[in-house]
């Protein structure tokens, strides 16, 4: 059923009792063209692709859970493409781009909201670097801009700008972008690709990959064997698992971030703010409550749940840079287990088995790159090569010598 | 995470006293080939369950440490100093 301001029209006049359910619920079929472990965004948008772009459509989404119990369901919702590298930033332009069309591709509102990300800086050194940046965006054709603090100051007026240690002097803004709602975003995907074919399977969880003469020829899953041409690993903090099953070793740690959410309150944050002198950003849902997060808590962990030094750290932040924060109740916090790679920066590739590729390593910031995760997977899925804006994203990067590091700190996950 | 660390030298401390490094991996020889190397630097079996890393006690007695921790239920199973042999 297409969804349109006519549908909810016409659906009002029989009480609304016409709606069916967005996707199926299928039982799976002995054997796939292509199974894609993990229905998180990145699975579901590379079914999606498939689909759309290759006319690939006997393809399984193999779930443990149900779709958005992940990371997808559980991050702070910001998507901006302000990355300084080459082989990271036309990637994640593609992604935004996709972004802007998404919600007319998949006719389903993901409240995709262009409200810009802005990244305070608080030092002469900081706005050399935020200046290197924002020009390195504007090389690769993408928006960037320098504000200085009487922009700032009519924008976001309650900060606290003379701060005795971290005076905010001005920012850095991406006016593309913004946030996207992130349960729509799954749920969106399902239902496009469910609707040209794909099995989206829940509840079903993949414990073994069954190869022949070293190729894969299927998964055990909690619901008996099931065969494929091609398996696509996209797990996100359960990549290691997964890809141990065909006795791989990735370059990933498993860490644990967490978000928090506040009493709902009037609109007074308009942006994506994000304060440069500890880990903090904050933006405002539109049921008002504040959105916002900070580091990892440090140590591997497969739990998803954190620590409370991480929750007073993140507060304290939070009050250095808008004072008027004090008088908040946090109302909900939660963890997602990320896939920390060994430079920051995700893989998405073949690998040494013939017929299994990898999609891993998205960090804290995989859910921006939803859209352009899936679309270049589906690209080497059904083409067997890379899309040429991935083509810096190996898995063999590390041992070559061509990491992509974006903060320059070297082979330790909990620092990126 | 288990909010106390038991340092051999300290005693149970809360854990914001330490600090991690991360695996506590056997360093391979200096001369060993590049490949063991790479795999020592980048590769990690980042197990759900019983793992072995490097903390320093940066608030207390500033030893390094081999904590033994369940990275699932975030259970400190066993503490030592990272200078001490472990019978093989
Ligand atoms: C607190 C938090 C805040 C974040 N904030 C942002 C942000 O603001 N912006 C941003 O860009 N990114 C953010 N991220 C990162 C982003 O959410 C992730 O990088 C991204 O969602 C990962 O891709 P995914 O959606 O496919 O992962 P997931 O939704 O985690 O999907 C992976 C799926 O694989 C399934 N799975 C695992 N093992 C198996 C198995 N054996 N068999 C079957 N299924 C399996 C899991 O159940 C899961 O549903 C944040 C993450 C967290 C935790
Ligand atoms: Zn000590």
């Amino acid at each position: 059923m297409r969804y349109s301001a006519f549908s909810v029209f016409r659906n009002a006049l029989d009480k609304h009792r016409g709606w069916s359910s967005a996707w199926r619920f299928p039982e799976p079929k002995p054997h796939y063209d292509i199974i894609i472990v993990g229905g998180g965004g990145h699975g579901l948008a590379t079914a999606h692709y498939l689909a759309k772009e290759h006319g690939i459509t006997n393809v399984a989404v193999l779930e443990k859970g149900y779709i958005g119990s992940g990371n997808v369901g559980r991050n702070t919702t910001i998507i901006r493409s302000n990355y300084l590298l080459p082989g990271n930033n036309p990637f994640y332009e593609l992604s935004l781009k996709l972004w802007e069309g998404l919600e007319q591709d998949l006719n389903y509102n993901a409240m995709v909201s262009q409200r810009g990300v802005l990244n305070l800086y608080h030092s002469d050194a900081q706005q050399a670097a935020y200046t290197r940046r924002g020009n390195g965006m504007r090389l690769h054709g993408v928006d960037a801009e320098m504000l200085d603090r009487a922009q700032l100051k009519t924008m976001l007026p309650f900060m606290d700008f003379d701060n005795a240690r971290f005076p905010i002097l001005g920012g850095l803004i991406q006016r593309r972008g913004g946030t996207v709602r992130h349960d729509a975003v799954a749920w969106g995907y399902a239902r496009a690709a469910d609707a040209r074919g794909v099995d989206v399977i829940q509840n079903c969880e993949v414990t073994g990959i069954r190869r022949e003469n070293g190729r894969v020829v299927g998964v055990e899953t909690s619901k008996g064997f099931i065969g494929c041409n091609k398996l696509g690993l996209a797990a996100a903090g359960n990549s290691s698992r997964v890809a141990e099953m065909a006795g791989l070793k990735l370059p990933i740690e498993s860490h644990v971030l967490q978000a928090f959410v506040s009493e709902g309150l009037k609109p007074f944050i308009d942006h994506v703010v994000i304060f440069g002198a500890g880990h903090f950003y904050v933006s405002q849902s539109d049921k008002g409550g504040l959105v916002f997060g900070g580091d990892i808590d440090g140590y591997n962990s497969y739990a998803q749940r954190g620590n409370l030094a991480i929750v007073e750290h993140v507060a304290e932040a939070g009050l250095a840079m808008i004072p008027a924060l004090s008088r908040i109740r946090y109302l909900r916090s939660w963890g997602g287990v990320m896939d920390m790679s060994m430079d920051g920066s995700p893989i998405i590739d073949c690998t040494p088995i013939d017929n299994l590729y990898l999609n891993a390593g998205w960090c804290y910031g995989g859910f921006k790159a939803t859209p352009a995760s899936g679309f270049c997977f589906a690209h080497l899925l059904a083409r067997g090569e890379p899309h040429s804006v991935t083509r810096a994203m190996r898995l063999d990067r590390f041992e070559r010598g061509y990491a992509i590091d974006e903060t320059g700190r070297g082979a330790q996950p909990n620092l990126h | 995470m288990a909010s106390l660390i038991s340092c051999p030298h300290c005693g149970s401390r809360p854990k914001e006293e330490f600090e991690i490094k991360g695996a506590a991996l056997p360093r391979p020889a200096p001369d060993a080939p590049q490949s063991e190397w790479f795999d020592h630097v980048f590769l990690r079996e980042n197990p759900r369950g019983r793992y072995d890393e490097y903390w320093h006690h940066a608030a207390g007695c500033r030893r390094w440490l081999v904590v033994t921790r369940d990275t699932a239920s975030h259970e400190v199973e066993a503490c030592r100093d990272a200078a001490e042999r472990v019978p093989a």
